[in-house]
């Protein structure tokens, strides 16, 4: 089936399967696989995106739902003065080791700090609860978490 | 803090010792960087494996007609379209490419599908035909040495281990150290249990084979060693090692688990038998089958000291249960052997140290490798016998450590540095948190946001533990890595080295060698390959920083004399060496030449966690530790590594175990494989100690391994604080510490 969506602020068309994710979708049809395939059950974070703003694990959203909708990724967060700040703060805060979580951090951060701007710590650690990273022991992402708050 | 792009560009161009942000961070946290995943080529078609639903049965037949028939299909593989050589192994060739006449684990490859669409691929798959008989699965591993031999041919047998006549017996190491039979004044026992953890690096198996059109192969993947890749791949393909060349795709995690093979042969077969690029991308059910595990262990042990608390004897029997084929697993006996009686000075020992083959998933190389299992128990060991004698456990630990000098049961002096009793101190005297008043938030308390308590029967409890492993490969192993620098007349170099980049930072390490023995900023890295550069040896074993750096410092101090002599391009390899090791005698576990292993690295970590003691749930309230890096290449990075290989061994201690029933696998998921999320980690205050290892590139030491050794010891003897039980199995089930 034939679906229309807005991805990263531009129209898009996607022949897609009745059975497939607006994860597969991403990645395979379109040209952006910023968004990774780790659990394929929502369990581990790495597939976050933003459909109509909320943040979704894009491997449980079917690719239908999407129709009609404004999906934003890991690849439209960068402006065109640069990183975004949650980009740069994962950067300068050392929270990026092999990097597959990232992506999926990094949207769930900024969605974090639109809705709350300074998050505690304690809130920091639930709302990124369900972001797996196996690497990093998450220390330096709640530094990239407090030092894009403070920007 | 804020950093202006001036700052940040100095960062990026670190040299040694610069807290220097990596050099691909951007490109990861933008999605640009390619890992082995995201690859694609044009014509690419995607391959599937199928594999075994039984941990041990017969193949009666195998009928691939009606895949081969299905839409979208151009390829359906089996064990005799192996080209080459059928089996393969890091190293013994006991695992067959496709199984031919029995399958001996759950998810064993059987065979391959290559089509147009993963999903075309999927259904294929499914209509592979393949009747088994079932065999009687040989999955305790106490009973494994009695039951019908998996592998008949004993494959790991007659390469200079001690005989051993046993069925399915992988290697039987024994170490006898002055003299085991001396009584103590004391004595405390235990038998400890360790269950099987999974790597669970997040960026599943997955990789791309493209056919050259003049019958080589190039294959993109992920991997931790590049040249031994190629060196089991060429043989199977049946073409000489340059018709292979190993690329390294980007790595999502590794921790030993991609030591080993994965789709490498099974992607090269499709895409040489259909003359088209083929991509094979494992879910993650199959990454659990698709890689190596760490071992399941159980360990008696029995240590003798005075009533000052002096150790004088260890007495330990440790039984590794290697799983269906061998893999790593004569060096993690080993491993587990040498340092079973922890960073401590014991005069006598016996160390017996055993793994068989089963029918239970295959286990190898993960970080810590044979450490974290003995260290476990060890620790638990010294808390036990300080509780007996009523002495601080931090007391008894400073008391026997090991020091410059001392000599471990393998008779091998301790070389260089390695301050056992300075990591304890430095740990020990990190200051703990105070208990929180109660009330306080849920997320707070254990069982966290599902409100479970308001703080009735939560107990709090502060653990010690120390732990230490070898840095480098050990018995004789003829270890190397390669460089290679291209110095231009303009100064700017590029430097060619098969390091693997698998998260842990070191294409960092060698562009700061490189910038700093070159003294310019004008340094880039080519990508990782097999045709390029020689090997540089394995991403693991807490080696790949220092092997890299000597080669890499080798190099550019090469290419700099050389441009004495040449004003064009200058183009040289240099190979780095440790200093030569020696196999153990295989009769008494005694080193035969100057030394087993290469160095050492020691850390002592300090736990406070509470328990509710109603539920059994757990939180992990803080950890403090203080390491023995020799010299920190890039601080950032160091921490980096630290606080993750305390997350994997937090994970060890309290959720993570792939359970099994009759060989197969009951878990293999991320909603039922439990690791560390944001709410299990607590904070991990750092100590660096920097005392330079002599002898080693810049003095530094790998840092990887340590922090997962210790750490699951000292989050279990945090719970047996807060509970007083014995706790002497992991991971920890609330069951274990409910209903104090």
């Amino acid at each position: 089936m034939k679906i229309n969506l807005t991805v990263n602020g531009e129209p898009q068309e996607a022949d897609v399967w009745a059975g497939e994710s607006l994860l597969t979708t991403l990645r395979d049809s379109l040209g952006l696989p910023g968004s990774k395939n780790a659990c394929e059950q929502g369990e581990c974070g790495s597939c976050s995106v933003l459909l109509d703003g909320d943040l979704v694990c894009a491997c449980l959203v079917l690719a239908a739902q999407a129709d009609g909708h404004d999906v934003r990724t890991v690849e439209g967060l960068r402006g065109e003065d640069g990183l975004h700040r949650v980009q740069q703060a994962f950067v300068d805060a050392g929270a990026v080791q092999c990097g597959f979580c990232t992506p999926g951090l990094v949207v769930a951060t900024a969605a974090l700090l639109e809705r709350v701007p300074n998050p505690s710590d304690d809130v920091i650690r639930e709302e990124l609860s369900g972001n797996l990273c196996r690497c990093t022991g998450y220390a330096k992402i709640f530094d990239a978490v407090r030092l894009a708050a403070a920007q | 803090m804020s950093t202006t792009a001036e700052q940040q560009a100095l960062l990026q161009r670190g040299r040694v010792g610069d807290r220097a942000t990596r050099h691909d961070a951007t490109p990861k946290v933008t999605g640009e960087f390619a890992y082995s995943s995201d690859l694609s080529a044009a014509g690419m078609l995607w391959g599937v494996t199928v594999r075994s639903p039984h941990a041990h049965a017969r193949i009666v037949t195998l009928d691939v007609a009606e895949a081969l028939a299905m839409a979208g299909v151009h390829a359906v593989l089996t064990h005799a379209d192996v080209p080459g050589q059928k089996t393969y192994g890091l190293e013994f060739a006991d695992q067959p490419v496709l199984a031919a006449d029995v399958v001996r684990y759950y998810g064993e490859p059987v065979a391959l599908v290559a089509a147009e669409e993963p999903e075309q691929a999927r259904r294929a798959a499914a209509a592979v035909r393949v009747e088994y008989e079932l065999l009687e699965p040989v999955v305790d591993m106490e009973r494994a040495t009695e039951q019908q031999p998996l592998h008949p041919d004993r494959p790991t047998m007659a390469h200079g281990y001690r005989e051993d006549d046993r069925p399915n017996v992988v290697r039987h190491i024994v170490i006898r150290h002055g003299d085991p039979e001396t009584e103590g004044e004391v004595a405390v026992s235990g038998v400890y249990d360790i269950g099987t953890q999974d790597q669970a690096f997040l960026g599943p198996e997955s990789g791309l084979a493209v056919p050259d059109g003049e019958g080589g192969v190039d294959v993109y993947v992920a991997t931790q060693w590049l040249h031994v890749d190629r060196d089991q791949v060429a043989p199977c393909l049946g073409l000489s090692p340059e018709m292979v060349r190993i690329h390294l795709a980007g790595v999502g995690g590794a921790f030993g688990g991609r030591e080993d093979l994965s789709m490498q042969i099974h992607g090269a077969m499709l895409a040489l038998h259909t003359k088209r690029p083929v991509k094979i991308v494992y879910n993650r059910e199959e990454s659990f089958f698709g890689h190596v595990h760490r071992h399941p262990a159980r360990i008696w042990c029995e240590h003798r000291a005075t009533r000052a608390g002096q150790l004088v004897n260890v007495r330990m029997r440790i039984l590794l249960d290697g799983g269906a084929y061998a893999s790593s697993s004569t060096a993690v006996t080993s491993n587990a052997a040498c340092f079973a009686l922890g960073p401590y000075k014991v005069a006598n020992a016996l160390i017996e140290s055993t793994c068989v083959y089963t029918n239970n998933p295959p286990c190898g190389a993960m970080r810590g490798f044979g450490a974290v299992q003995t260290c476990f128990a060890t620790e638990a060991q010294m808390d036990k016998l300080a509780a007996e004698l009523g002495i601080d456990p931090v007391e008894l630990r400073l008391l026997n450590a090991l020091a410059p000098g001392d000599l471990l049961p393998t008779g091998q002096p301790i070389e260089g540095v390695l301050p056992v009793a300075e990591v304890i101190r430095r740990a020990a005297e990190l200051p703990v948190p105070e208990p929180e008043p109660l009330p306080r938030e849920a997320i707070r308390l254990p069982g966290g946001a599902g409100n479970t308590t308001r703080g009735e029967g939560v107990q709090r409890g502060v653990g010690f533990a120390v732990g230490f492993k070898n840095i480098c490969y050990s018995e004789g192993f003829d270890d190397f890595t390669a460089a290679r620098v291209l110095l231009r007349p303009d100064g700017s170099a590029e430097i060619h080295c098969a390091a693997a980049e698998v998260g842990q930072g070191v294409t960092d390490v060698i562009l700061q060698v490189a910038r700093t023995e070159l003294d310019t900023d004008a340094v880039s890295l080519a990508g990782p390959g097999t045709a390029s550069v020689d090997s540089a040896g394995s991403a693991s074993a807490s080696r790949m920083t220092w092997m890299a750096a000597g080669a890499v410092r080798d190099a550019c101090r090469a290419a700099l004399e050389e441009r004495q002599r040449t004003k064009g391009d200058v183009d040289v390899e240099r190979i780095y060496r440790h200093p030569r090791t020696t196999p153990l005698d295989p009769e008494n576990g005694q080193i035969t030449g100057e030394r087993a292993h290469v160095s050492f690295a020691v850390a002592a970590m300090r736990v406070v966690a509470e328990v509710d003691v109603d539920l059994g749930l757990t939180r992990v309230v803080w950890i403090g530790t203080a390491q023995d890096v020799g010299k920190a290449i890039n601080p950032l990075a160091v921490e980096g590594q630290i606080e993750g290989g305390t997350a994997q061994g937090l994970g060890l201690a309290l959720m993570e175990e792939i359970r099994t029933r009759d060989g197969l696998i009951t878990n293999a998921s991320f909603t039922d494989y439990l690791i560390p999320t944001t709410l299990d980690m607590p904070p991990v205050t750092t100590v660096l100690i920097e005392d330079p290892e002599p002898g080693a590139p810049y003095g530094v030491k790998g840092v990887g391994e340590p922090p997962t050794v210790v750490s699951t010891a000292a989050v279990v003897s945090a719970l047996r604080a807060a509970t007083g039980r014995e706790l002497a199995r992991v991971p920890v089930r609330p069951d274990d510490i409910a209903g104090l």
